[in-house]
């Protein structure tokens, strides 16, 4: 383990805050351990290195156009709701328009209308078990906690 | 024409307000990014993604607080799925030399410049996510002690300590180089 002391000295050292105290204090540090010495030459040779370094900037483009990259994605979202919501009550105006003529229509054969029931009732079986799969996956996702 | 917060019930001054808040930490953000994720395309997708999640639960945002030290939890989490569903993370350059640094004429310089940021790169890319996470926030971003305390959630002493460790890790990969 580390000197605590002398990581906090050497870190108000490298941000140029030592107070003259603090100053006197971290030389006798260093003097009287060769290991601290050692360890604070080494780490002064990394700081060096990693200052002349920086992230790459992108283009001022890229910063000027960031904004709205982000408020067309919110746009599109809300436009995404707006079809959902809308195609939802369509579709199910429709289903229910063509329940209701598909019951009173008198035309059809009685096997018909059964074997169209039945179709149409198993696919929502299906529809209902995949949903049901994915939630029961999605509880117990191990990476749930990383995963927002 | 601007569209107000249809799914998170934002105000036209709320969504003004986190555009505030986006333009104001866009950089921080991307530059967190591309210090986990050492990828300038990933770092633009996983920032612009972490703001828009932000978008979404930004009525659970305490505006007592700080802005970014709520949307960095988002980030780091975004980020962190990212790694893990990319596996064979490419990195690409994502360092580069100072202002201060001027560039070589002399192509032996411009030789060694070139062998230290890809060494230093690949030290980096080495390091555990905390590592990486802690290196880029202290030196890269410049962040105090008790902004990376609160942003990493672990002590200022702990900070310091973490940072030392992580220094001597990075020193003993460029062994012989620096």
């Amino acid at each position: 383990m580390i000197n605590e002391r002398f990581l906090f000295l050497m870190e108000k050292y490298f941000d140029d805050e030592l107070s003259t105290e603090e100053k006197t204090e971290f030389e006798n540090l260093l003097e009287n351990n060769s290991r601290l010495k050692e360890e604070f030459i080494e780490q002064k040779r990394i700081k060096e290195v990693l200052k002349k370094m920086k992230l790459k900037n992108p283009s001022k483009e890229v910063w000027d156009s960031y904004w709205m990259g982000i408020y067309n994605k919110i746009e599109r979202g809300i436009a995404w709701v707006a079809v959902s919501i809308g195609a939802l009550i369509f579709f199910g105006y429709v289903a229910y328009e063509s329940v209701q003529a598909f019951i009173s229509d008198t035309e059809t054969p009685p096997l018909v209308k059964f074997g169209i029931g039945a179709f149409v009732f198993g696919i929502l079986i299906l529809l209902f078990s995949i949903v049901r799969e994915k939630i029961f996956t999605v509880k117990r996702d191990n990476y749930k906690e990383i995963q927002r | 024409m601007k569209v107000v917060g249809l799914e998170t019930g934002l105000s036209p001054k709320q969504l003004k307000e986190f555009e505030i808040h986006v333009k104001a930490n866009m950089k921080r953000a991307y530059f967190t990014a591309l210090g986990l994720l050492g990828s300038h395309d990933l770092a633009m997708d996983a920032s612009q993604e972490a703001f828009l999640r932000a978008y979404k639960n930004f009525n659970k945002f305490d505006p007592s607080k700080k802005f970014f030290t709520w949307f960095y939890k988002i980030l780091k989490n975004l980020c962190l799925n990212l790694i893990r569903d990319n596996k064979n993370l490419k990195e690409e350059r994502f360092l580069e030399f100072t202002c201060e640094q001027p560039a070589s004429e002399d192509i032996q310089n411009k030789i060694e410049q070139d062998e230290l940021i890809n060494s230093l790169q690949q030290a980096i890319a080495e390091l555990t996510i905390e590592e990486k996470e802690i290196i880029t926030l202290r030196e890269f971003e410049n962040y105090s002690y008790k902004e990376i305390s609160e942003l990493m959630n672990i002590p200022i002493g702990t900070v310091m300590s973490k940072l030392f460790y992580v220094r001597k890790k990075l020193t003993q990969k460029l062994a012989g180089k620096i």
